[in-house]
């Protein structure tokens, strides 16, 4: 469940602007797009926005994960010439617009049927007991926020949860706890199946392609 | 027709790298013979190409199952001034489906190859791939293949020698299932919220930025190249018949053994499909209690029906549910299936723009009811209400959202009924 837009929260920053890198990128994302259509880049924008608060979050102590201030799509609109309540409509309508602060790890669990039918109402316990939080909550250390997703489009790897940009597919309770210990303690776990399948292959081997697979040494 | 003849041979399969086991990478993908003499098959011109995706029967894979040469045919034939656009909606959301992943990041050239030809055929020198943005690094993956296309001129000025001029452009999305509707996809690109547009005009008269457009779904436009180089015939003559013909990237989930996706002949049975290629129903094949056969929108069938189902458009309509986008979730006896349709009852409330009343309202009332279905707190009566319902939502939307609500529930209470009367009587025997 998204957080709600609070525009005048005490967490807003007054002002926001692009780093001279990110600027750069702002250029060559509005030239990507039709002249006099610029309106195009919000989308990226808002997402260049959101890294770039992540990356800034991710040296603060305690941490904060990506998430975009009224006054980054303030800057935006302004850059694209378009009202600020275009801006905010287009930031509240997708569900991957953080409007408040967020962990330094946004766990965001799938619990859609095809999840659900392979055991994700267990990673979500296991996430709760694990980070001792509840859903759409925020541990102390400000390492982790846990949410509830919907289908994440990876129903073969079922459970499956998305850790920032990740997938960790195949997940069991144990496994499920090992990926966030790893990731509490800033190591990088094994992104994708935690079965160690290769991708949506079945896990006990291909049924099909047998000779390419010898070839590539899958079997 | 037999069940031996069905199991698709290696050598017609169309994404032979659907696993990664080879790099996604160009040379990699030029051994798998993508991008070869492609300038020859554009040198063919528009109508060849047109009348030649006519003549192979190809369907749209993104769920709807249109025909795709008679799609790419109503774009102008000519250019008015205004600019025409190919979009590709990788968009893939719909619970149950992950077969749009594996091409774009195991066969992204196999895409971008299919951008070119469809483009072409459609006067569009511009096409932009929406990607879902959950899936970031999918998406990387065809920015390094486009990198690529472009580095070894396959993409860009006189692409692939062509003499045509072409761009490809990936838009990543932003967590929005509605964006998957090709309109609401649209205007997204435009960089608004996700909300469908009234039809008409159809995209191929004004679509992305009022120019003319035609939206295909990633499977459809990959599958192209093959096509076009092997031959319309070669295609047709797979499948069920030439209405329901080629192959087809299914994805089975769920209660099986071995989960999977898997490309098989269009038209092979379900049941097959879940012994050979995703290792038999957990428990058995009698253990079955229902399939949802081609994502989450698609009526659920009970196990009388699966028994000798073949999976396509036509025979699973037939059997009063549909094909989709081939994603099929497989439930065992083991299933609370009022819960497992309730949980899509809330992703359709989740996910609704908004817009349009019958859906907005009448997404999250299903949910509501379907909860107390869930517990059993409801009466008999309130099954026939809830029935009914899905009827004034069905058919009373801009965009097949609202349909996409009322048929699992439709689905459930076609042909489990007696549970949901259980349930309830249970519930009333527990609170007295």
């Amino acid at each position: 469940m998204k957080k709600p837009f609070e525009l005048h929260a005490d967490y807003q920053p007054e002002s926001f602007e692009f780093t001279k890198a990110n600027k750069k990128k702002v250029e060559k994302i509005i030239a990507l797009y039709p002249k006099g259509r610029q309106q195009s880049a919000v989308m990226p924008m808002l997402d260049l926005a959101q890294r770039q608060v992540g990356e800034e979050g991710a040296k603060m102590d305690p941490p904060v994960g990506g998430w975009i201030p009224r006054a980054a799509m303030d800057t935006i609109a302004q850059m694209l010439g378009m009202p600020n309540i275009k801006v905010y409509e287009v930031a509240s309508f997708y569900s991957m617009y953080n409007m408040a602060p967020v962990g330094k790890h946004l766990v965001q669990v799938c619990t859609t049927t095809p999840c659900w039918l392979n055991g994700s109402d267990d990673i979500v316990k296991s996430c709760k007991s694990h980070l001792g939080i509840g859903m759409n909550e925020t541990t102390k250390d400000g390492k982790f926020t846990l949410m509830e997703v919907e289908c994440l489009g990876a129903c073969v790897n079922a459970p499956m949860v998305q850790i920032n940009d990740d997938y960790y597919e195949d997940l069991t309770p144990e496994t499920m706890k090992e990926v966030l210990d790893l990731l509490g303690e800033d190591m990088k776990p094994e992104v994708g199946s935690q079965k160690g399948r290769k991708a949506s292959m079945a896990l006990s081997g291909p049924t099909t392609l047998k000779e390419t697979a010898k070839k590539a040494k899958v079997i | 027709m037999t069940n031996e003849k069905k199991m698709l041979r290696d050598e017609d399969r169309i994404f032979t790298n659907i696993y990664g086991w080879a790099g996604a990478d160009l040379k990699a993908a030029k051994k798998r013979g993508d991008w070869d003499k492609t300038a020859a098959l554009i040198k063919k011109g528009r109508a060849w190409i047109i009348d030649e995706m006519k003549a192979s029967g190809l369907r749209g894979r993104g769920g709807a199952g249109f025909p795709t040469g008679l799609k790419w045919s109503f774009m102008p034939k000519e250019s008015d001034g205004r600019p025409h656009y190919l979009v590709v909606n990788a968009d893939e959301s719909e619970p149950g489906t992950c077969k749009d992943r594996d091409i774009l990041r195991n066969e992204p050239h196999k895409l971008l190859e299919g951008c070119l030809l469809a483009g072409f055929a459609m006067g569009a020198h511009a096409a932009y791939i929406y990607i879902r943005g959950e899936f970031f690094n999918e998406g990387s993956a065809v920015i390094k293949a486009i990198e690529e296309a472009y580095d070894a001129g396959l993409l860009g000025k006189n692409a692939a020698g062509s003499g045509w001029d072409f761009d490809i452009v990936l838009h990543r999305g932003a967590g929005a299932y509605i964006c998957g509707e090709e309109t609401a996809l649209i205007e997204s690109i435009e960089g608004k919220k996700g909300q469908p547009r009234n039809k008409p005009p159809f995209p191929a008269m004004a679509g992305l930025y009022s120019c003319p457009t035609t939206v295909n779904n990633v499977e459809t436009i990959a599958v192209a190249p093959t096509i076009l180089r092997r031959g319309a015939s070669w295609f047709s003559d797979l499948g069920l018949n030439e209405k329901n013909a080629g192959t087809k990237l299914f994805c089975i989930s769920g209660h099986v053994n071995q989960p999977c996706n898997v490309e098989e002949e269009m038209g092979t049975t379900l049941k097959e499909l879940i012994e050979k290629h995703a290792g038999g129903v957990r428990g058995g094949w009698d253990n079955l209690l229902a399939v949802i056969p081609g994502g989450s929108s698609t009526p659920c069938l009970p196990k009388e029906i699966c028994d000798s189902v073949h999976m396509d458009f036509d025979s699973l309509r037939e059997a009063g549910s549909g094909l989709g986008t081939a994603g099929v979730i497989v439930m065992d006896k083991s299933t609370d299936i009022i819960y497992a349709i309730a949980r899509l009852s809330y992703f359709y409330k989740h996910e609704s723009c908004g817009q349009c009343t019958p859906c907005r309202e009448g997404a999250g009332w299903l949910w509501r009811v379907m909860t107390r279905m869930v517990q059993g707190n409801a009466t008999v009566d309130e099954i026939d209400m809830l029935w009914e319902v899905t009827k004034e939502i069905e058919g009373h939307t801009i965009c097949a959202l609202g349909d996409a609500a009322a048929w699992p529930v439709q689905g459930l209470i076609r042909h489990f009924r007696p549970e949901m009367e259980k349930r309830i009587m249970e519930y009333r025997k527990r609170a007295a």
